[in-house]
């Protein structure tokens, strides 16, 4: 089973969230209206919605995160969760078993939600087919596959600051072939129709066949980034390199490092995004990280509230034991609310 | 079933009853999406409140989200910046179990500590489920098992009888 038909239950809504793969359209919108609502919560006093209340989350973090693992323990915090954060040492020689091991012993302590990160593609889809029905899992970044919920909190910045998709040129730029965030990203705006995707990147950090994820492919920032409404920079995976796939640092900046120069290629009032954490001086230029056309640090404050609805979508209307009343168990059928 | 209720008399005796929360307590209005909201547009305007309207989408704090989940079209709340020390007056459309007061007067008490809640609604049924009341009520109505009242709207108000098909 593919985690495309894992993620979803008989009646076709989403119960994990491993990929954007799948993902129609109205999902997509769904999370990003259900997130635009908790956006307004950050305004009340009590910052709080009582959605998760007596949920246990379990952030399993197998790769060091601070921006994503902590956005996903305020997003359950702000839900009534109660959260617990592991970053048990990653052993590759014992990687399966121990993985499987280690979410035996969380959901004998009745977990409810696991945020998995690890990088061994494919570890939230393994834990995903293993729990009982009623565990839930959100795919926190699996290897090189893919990191659904940067992908939505991108799509949130980009429909927040430049409106609907569908209208707009988008363009990833850098190391293309470790980044399970171009990936996401790539088949969220499939899903939500973008009118180009293009991928800047040299030769050796794109994918190849890159053209059949239905983007365009550039090796220049000139041709790329001309006339593009949005520009998405990467970053540098060093730690994923077992090879040379750049010549130098400074060569790859001066190539492709975003510059306030290069930048001046796209549209005027063009948005410039990165998932973080940020190499200056490397993937991007301070002046233009700090710009006034960077929306990254809005990037992170939106990350809150898309982790809020995804948690919020997955979690409600779960199958429970205990006894429904009456006729009124699904979804719609009293549609003024339990008035 | 279409009824015959004249929705805008309703709103205009509703109106007259809300008198007695107004003078000196500069009371702020808040409808409960969907329904409410168009009531309390309705009575907002006719009453000439001067605070902008407030509106509330209980769907977060509903007591149901575990057994039907998320509503799929949740709307922002949007409530005036301070409710802390302001009188209220919550409007809904139909007061039937009572739940969707007892979480909107939850989600109220996240932005704040008001001085007082009344609750208008426009029409109160039987069926209550818990201990709350309406101060103010345009319509009382008792209905038949399985049968359920809605407001449909915005443009033309009418209330609406329905079956359960079950």
């Amino acid at each position: 089973m593919t985690s495309t038909d894992i993620q979803f239950d008989a009646q076709g809504q989403l119960k994990h969230f491993l990929t954007i793969e799948g993902l129609k359209r109205d999902h997509i919108l769904q999370i990003l209206d259900t997130a635009q609502s908790f956006i307004t919560l950050a305004k009340k006093e009590i910052k709080k919605a009582p959605l998760l209340r007596g949920k246990t989350v379990v952030n399993l973090f197998f790769e060091s995160s601070t921006r994503t693992r902590t956005t996903f323990e305020i997003a359950a915090k702000r839900l009534s969760a109660d959260v617990i954060n592991l970053n048990p040492q990653h052993s590759a020689t014992s990687k399966g078993e121990t993985l499987l091991d280690t979410v035996n012993n969380l959901e004998a302590m009745h977990t409810d939600l696991f945020v998995v990160r690890h990088p061994n593609s494919g570890a939230a889809n393994l834990i995903a087919k293993h729990v009982p029905p009623h565990v839930r899992i959100i795919n926190a970044g699996d290897g090189r596959h893919a990191h659904p919920t940067q992908a939505m909190l991108d799509m949130f910045t980009i429909r927040a600051h430049k409106g609907d998709v569908a209208n707009l040129r988008v363009a990833i730029v850098g190391d293309i072939l470790h980044s399970r965030v171009a990936r996401s990203q790539i088949h969220a705006l499939a899903a939500l129709g973008a009118a180009q995707v293009r991928v800047i990147a040299p030769k050796t950090l794109l994918p190849t066949e890159v053209e059949r994820l239905g983007v365009h492919p550039y090796t220049d920032m000139h041709e790329g980034l001309h006339d593009v409404d949005v520009v998405i920079m990467l970053r540098l995976q060093r730690e994923r390199m077992n090879g040379a796939f750049v010549p130098s640092e400074q060569e790859f900046f001066n190539l492709y490092g975003l510059t306030a120069d290069k930048l001046a290629y796209a549209k005027q009032d063009a948005i410039v995004m990165h998932p973080g954490p940020m190499n200056r001086g490397l993937e991007i230029d301070s002046s233009v990280a700090d710009g006034p056309q960077s929306v990254i640090l809005p990037q992170v404050t939106y990350g809150i509230a898309v982790r809020m609805a995804v948690m919020a979508l997955i979690m409600g209307g779960k199958p429970v034991a205990r006894k429904r009343r009456g006729n009124r168990s699904t979804r719609g059928s009293d549609e003024t609310t339990p008035a | 079933m279409t009824t015959t209720v004249d929705i805008n008399a309703l709103i205009a005796q509703m109106a007259v009853a809300l008198q007695p929360y107004l003078d000196e307590r500069h009371p702020i209005m808040i409808g409960i999406h969907t329904g409410g909201a168009w009531i309390a547009q309705k009575l907002h305007q006719s009453l000439g409140l001067p605070d902008p309207l407030g509106t509330l989408d209980i769907s977060f704090y509903r007591d149901d989200f575990t057994r039907v989940g998320l509503n799929p079209q949740v709307k922002a709340s949007d409530l005036p910046e301070s409710v802390d020390g302001r009188h209220i007056i919550l409007v809904d459309d139909v007061l039937h179990t009572g739940r969707t007061i007892r979480a909107a007067m939850n989600e109220i008490f996240d932005y704040g500590r008001p001085e007082s809640v009344v609750l208008a609604v426009l029409v109160e049924r039987d069926g209550r489920e818990l201990p709350i009341q309406a101060d103010v009520v345009g319509q009382h109505c008792t209905l038949a098992p399985g049968q359920h009242i809605k407001l449909a709207g915005p443009e033309k108000l009418a209330l609406n009888i329905l079956e359960d098909n079950a």
